[in-house]
């Protein structure tokens, strides 16, 4: 790329801004009063704009305000169309939520909804009043709604550390970012310390709880700021945007891409919040790397969660979730951020302590060593707090496995005894570590209960003095030791290696789910079958009922407002009602719904859309048996994975059915353009010559002469004819096309010819014709449709070729052939586009149609048809079917 | 001899064509165009020959055979399309006399007419008659056949067949009414039993037998035994 080149805008993102652009003209805005606190007036600024937009003839309903029985508010939004609210009642208390149905059937042109970052009631379809928004933008309609600072998802832990309040509603970036205008409101911290003295500010919940420490003016002051300066951000990113918009060169951003490292601990939430906060200021991209090591024990349940919250985190925050496997977290992240152009990873400053790092090796001096040109961010946790240590799953061993060990250790011991004095005391040392070893393949518990039972046996039964728990020789304290460290470190390195078999077994047995999947499906030729497959893997896989849906028409997917009904291909389940609502919301707003997420998180259906690219092209849904809890990351790992597979296939079916019907289409185009020119050609020339003499006399038949009336009325006949000859092959070849099953009997070979003969009796005339038929050969066929052959095939000899003519018919083997030839000029064209439709020989008439025709009766009969030329001069037809056996005939 | 023929057809342009060429060969002709005013004008008008189109607007032109069956004798002969060869065999078995495949020749349709007429004539006939068709010489008393003065042997079957063929010569006999009459309606399928004999018995008539100038197929339908 040549400097010059550097200057100029990236085609990719001017296409995006136009794109972006036209988008914008057409979709529904959102427009956002962004305060610093409570209290400063965001809804009172938002219900006043409210009006002037009505005096300005603006269709404008208010979705939901909170007036938090505030005169001026409550005032304020009196003379404004109000939407009804939706009641619902939650442990006893009525709440009022935005009806978000009646707010889409409303349509109007704006909506006021107060306070995005509110959580709704359960029983509402989305959890968060944000998602309520989003969709109804999606459905075109503009919102104006509140949001103050401290509910901004990536300033939650800033904010926090200011006011030492932990914010639990918040919204993502992503709809503050989605935002068209955001207008500030506000109010300096003085101000609204007084309004809050005279009590005119509503405190929410928490808030008030903290209300002291919140509403400090050194908070206020904070928070004040940390709201301009977002806001000030978003002006800096309008200013990009107009500057690129209207060609000013800017310096380009270098690319940079961020990762960081998620694990299960709570530190991990402030990385990521920190992580967006680079992000944004670099304008990179970012994504989350969560490594699963091989080999290490499954982490416990409550890990499991921690960790599924941080990458729903990751998620909400913007960034993409990568999930990594590796021995090592260090190789894995950094082979990884290698191979993705990672200019920085962000990692968490270590709160172990530093032993630890000794014995297992340190994960930052690692990554600092092998970061190479990557630039590494460490960054502390927000609490110096210990973060608890990963909880390893323990298997608890068998209670068989520690009869085992006593087993061991009371026969080594009776052994001992039994052989005391012949052998030495050394000996019966590697005796009982040798069962120690026994014992410990049966895991730690029985290991160590085998090492203490072994010392103290040993120090009984053996050591001087015997019988007592004295040792007299210190050196038997290091055979003690010896016996323990053995028993830990052989329980331990059993235990890795079960693990990392275990782990090997549940991998394969995953990839060849997959595999026996991706070979299933892959075979399968429709839709419906890929959806048989794919629901029989789930429900084998998650002992859990599934269901494959498909939009009734293929099409549906990219056209939201078609209103094309959802049909289950595939699955036990009926989704019914709510169930079905999940599966459409998922298709439509193609994302994830239903039970384990933020949509309709109360039914017990999980719907999956199926995603090519940016179509949904059906939905997967799995339903949790009713006692079942969440699934699992092993579940949802094989969910997504068969969802992608799934997907591809329901991809390909489509394109394999579109291609499909593409050539169909353009195959019938063609056919029906040539039957068009042919017909019009075909039938309008015997009717014009039919017409022609028939009117000449009709007017001038006293002045014709008798010849040339004669001449007339013979051209009629003749054309005629042709024109029935004409019509006839099309009749014949629409009935055997369109599936007309020949009606098979046995018919001597004689009968067929002698038939077909004397019906051309008249054309034949007196021309040369040999026919040999074999007096006892039968044919199977239809012998009306077959006539038709051998009457088309005689004529086209007798249109194209010249006398003598033969016809054949002989048995061969297991066929029968049936041969019509003549001495003419041969074949006219290729001899295999000859039984096309509407191919024909240049020079002669006839619409092309009677050879198309014997082929179709031959083939309908299970039989071929080639033409060939003939050695010594002309052309030779010969069609050839199944001989079959004939019933023998008695000759009674 | 230029009986009145009744033309049953619901096409104007047809019964115009028709009632040309049979005035012009002296036939007065009555017209009807559905199935109820054909059987009317047939019963009220006792017509020499009967033209019959199958597709008619309020019914099958079989209905109008099977109501002046058996009760009348009048000549019927079926115009029919090409491809309903089941049609034309429902209504030869139901007691029609002949059929015409449209489009058809003036020539054709006068000889059809001649032949059906013929058939009334010689119902009361001899059946120990000999009949000649062209070459052929049938004695029955004798179950002698000879084709140009030489006697060919057939076989009791064959000669049966040609009996039946010969009895009404130049009208066509479905399949079913040659098995009933030479093995007396034998529930049997036996076409093709019966197509295996007629090809033994065409050989010994015919001196082409692929190429029959006599004994020709009716694809479809059945034989008949032509006479011109």
């Amino acid at each position: 790329m040549s400097d010059r080149d550097a200057g100029r805008p990236d085609p990719d993102q001017l296409l995006a801004q136009v794109q972006a652009e036209a988008a914008r003209a057409t979709r529904a805005r959102l427009k956002i009063f962004f305060g610093a606190a409570p209290g400063v007036g965001k809804t009172y600024t938002m219900l006043e704009a409210a009006h002037r937009a009505v005096s300005e003839g603006v269709d404008l309903v208010v979705g939901v305000v909170e007036t938090h029985g505030r005169g001026g508010t409550a005032a304020l939004v009196e003379g404004l169309p109000l939407l009804s609210r939706r009641r619902i009642e939650h442990r006893g208390v009525m709440l009022d939520e935005l009806d978000l149905e009646a707010a889409i059937a409303r349509a109007p042109a704006v909506i006021l909804v107060d306070e995005l970052a509110h959580t709704n009631a359960p029983g509402t379809r989305h959890v968060k009043r944000w998602q309520d928004v989003i969709e109804l933008l999606e459905a075109g309609i503009s919102v104006w709604t509140t949001l103050n600072v401290q509910h901004v998802e990536s300033l939650g832990d800033v904010v926090q550390q200011i006011t030492g309040v932990k914010v639990r509603e918040t919204v993502p970036d992503a709809v503050l970012e989605r935002a068209d205008d955001v207008e500030l409101v506000d109010l300096s911290p003085e101000d609204l310390l007084e309004r809050l003295a005279e009590g005119k500010v509503y405190l929410p919940e928490q808030a008030a709880r903290a209300s002291e420490s919140f509403f400090s003016r050194g908070n206020l002051l904070a928070l004040r700021e940390l709201a301009l300066r977002r806001v000030a951000e978003r002006v800096d990113v309008e200013v990009l945007a107009y500057r690129r918009e209207h060609g000013i060169a800017i310096p380009w951003p270098t690319r940079d891409r961020i990762l960081v490292c998620v694990g299960s601990g709570p530190g991990s939430e402030r990385l990521v919040r920190a992580t967006k906060r680079i992000a944004e200021g670099l304008r990179a991209p970012w994504s989350a790397a969560t490594v699963e090591v091989i080999g290490a024990p499954p982490p416990a349940d409550s890990d499991r969660i921690r960790l599924a919250e941080h990458l729903r985190l990751v998620e909400s925050l913007g960034g993409a979730v990568v999930r990594l496997r590796g021995h090592r977290v260090p190789t894995a992240l950094l082979e990884h951020a290698q191979a993705h152009n990672v200019t920085r990873l962000v990692v968490g400053k270590p709160t172990h302590g530093r032993w630890r790092d000794r014995l297992r090796g340190s994960l930052l001096d690692d990554l600092i060593r092998g970061s190479g040109p990557i630039e590494l961010h460490v960054i502390a946790p927000v609490e110096q707090a210990r973060s608890p240590r990963p909880q390893a799953q323990r298997v608890a061993a068998r209670p068989w496995r520690y009869s085992v060990a006593v087993a061991a250790i009371t026969a080594v011991t009776a052994l001992g005894l039994a052989t005391f004095g012949f052998i030495s005391l050394a000996d019966i040392t590697m005796l009982y570590l040798i069962a120690i070893m026994l014992a410990a393949l049966g895991g730690r518990g029985p290991a160590l209960v085998a090492a203490t039972l072994a010392v103290i046996a040993f120090d009984l039964a053996f050591v001087p003095p015997r019988f007592t728990f004295a040792v007299s020789d210190t050196q038997h304290l290091l055979t003690f030791a010896v016996m323990f460290a053995s028993g830990l470190a052989i329980s331990t390195l059993m235990g890795r290696l079960r693990a990392q078999e275990r782990d090997a077994t549940e991998r394969e047995r995953r990839t060849a789910a997959l595999l026996a999947f991706t070979r299933e499906v892959s075979s399968a030729t429709d839709a419906s079958e890929v959806a048989v497959v794919a629901t029989q893997h789930l429900e084998d896989g998650l002992d859990a009922a599934a269901a494959v849906l498909l939009p009734e028409s293929p099409a549906a997917g990219n056209d939201r407002d078609a209103g094309a009904g959802l049909v289950a291909v595939a699955g036990l389940m009926p989704l019914a009602g709510r169930e079905s609502t999940v599966a459409r919301w998922a298709f439509e707003h193609r994302k994830p719904a239903g039970h384990g997420t933020d949509t309709l998180p109360g039914s017990r259906v999980l719907a999956i859309p199926l995603l090519d690219g940016d179509r949904a092209v059906g939905v997967l849904a799995v339903q949790r048996r009713k006692d079942a809890g969440p699934f699992d990351a092993d579940q949802i790992h094989l969910i997504d994975a068969l969802a992608r597979q799934t997907t591809l296939a329901l991809t390909r079916v489509i394109l394999a059915d579109q291609a499909k019907d593409a050539a169909l289409r353009a195959n019938t185009e063609e056919l029906r353009s040539s039957l068009l020119s042919s017909v019009s050609h075909d039938l309008r020339t015997p009717l014009a010559v039919i017409t022609g003499a028939a009117t000449s006399l009709r007017d001038d038949g006293d002045r014709l002469t008798p010849l040339a009336r004669h001449e007339l009325v013979s051209t009629i006949v003749d054309d005629a004819r042709r024109l029935e000859r004409v019509l006839g092959n099309l009749l014949q070849l629409t009935r055997v096309e369109t599936g007309l099953q020949p009606t098979r009997e046995w018919v001597p070979a004689e009968e067929v010819v002698g038939a077909a003969l004397s019906r051309l009796e008249e054309a034949i005339g007196d021309q040369a014709m040999v026919v040999d038929v074999a007096s006892d050969v039968m044919l199977w066929l239809d012998p009306v449709l077959f006539e038709q052959v051998l009457i088309n095939l005689i004529e086209n000899a007798l249109k194209h070729g010249r006398p003598p003519y033969e016809i054949r018919i002989a048995r061969e083997a297991a066929e029968v052939v049936i041969a019509v030839a003549d001495r003419g000029p041969g074949l006219g064209a290729p001899a295999a586009r000859l039984f096309e439709k509407f191919v024909r020989a240049s020079s002669a008439p006839g619409a092309g149609l009677g050879l198309a025709v014997v082929r179709a009766i031959v083939v309908a009969h299970g039989g071929t048809v080639t033409a060939t030329a003939r050695p010594g001069g002309g052309a030779v037809f010969t069609v050839r079917i199944p001989a079959g056996t004939a019933p023998v005939v008695g000759d009674a | 001899m230029s009986g009145r023929i009744l033309v049953v057809d619901d096409d104007a342009h047809v019964r115009r064509f028709l009632r040309t060429v049979l005035a012009g060969h002296g036939h007065p002709v009555i017209e009807a165009s559905s199935v109820a005013e054909a059987i009317a004008t047939a019963i009220a008008e006792t017509p020499d020959v009967i033209l019959l189109d199958l597709g008619l607007p309020d019914g099958d032109g079989l209905q109008v055979v099977r109501a002046l069956r058996p009760a009348s004798r009048v000549p019927i002969i079926v115009l029919s399309a090409r491809g309903q060869e089941g049609d034309k065999v429902a209504a030869l078995d139901a007691g029609a006399d002949d059929y015409l495949t449209k489009p058809f020749g003036a020539g054709e349709l006068m000889a059809r007419i001649r032949v059906a007429r013929r058939h009334v004539v010689d119902a009361g006939g001899d059946a120990d008659a000999i009949l000649t068709v062209g070459p052929i010489r049938i004695d029955p008393p004798r179950h002698e056949v000879s084709v140009e003065g030489v006697l060919v042997k057939l076989t009791p079957i064959e000669f049966k067949i040609l009996a039946a063929l010969a009895a009404q010569p130049g009208r066509v006999l479905t399949h079913r009414q040659l098995v009933r009459a030479v093995w007396g309606g034998s529930p049997v399928d036996q076409s093709h039993t019966l197509r295996v004999h007629v090809a033994t018995l065409r050989r010994k008539l015919e001196r082409e037998p692929a190429r029959p100038r006599y004994l020709v197929t009716e694809a479809g339908v059945g034989y008949r035994l032509r006479d011109d």
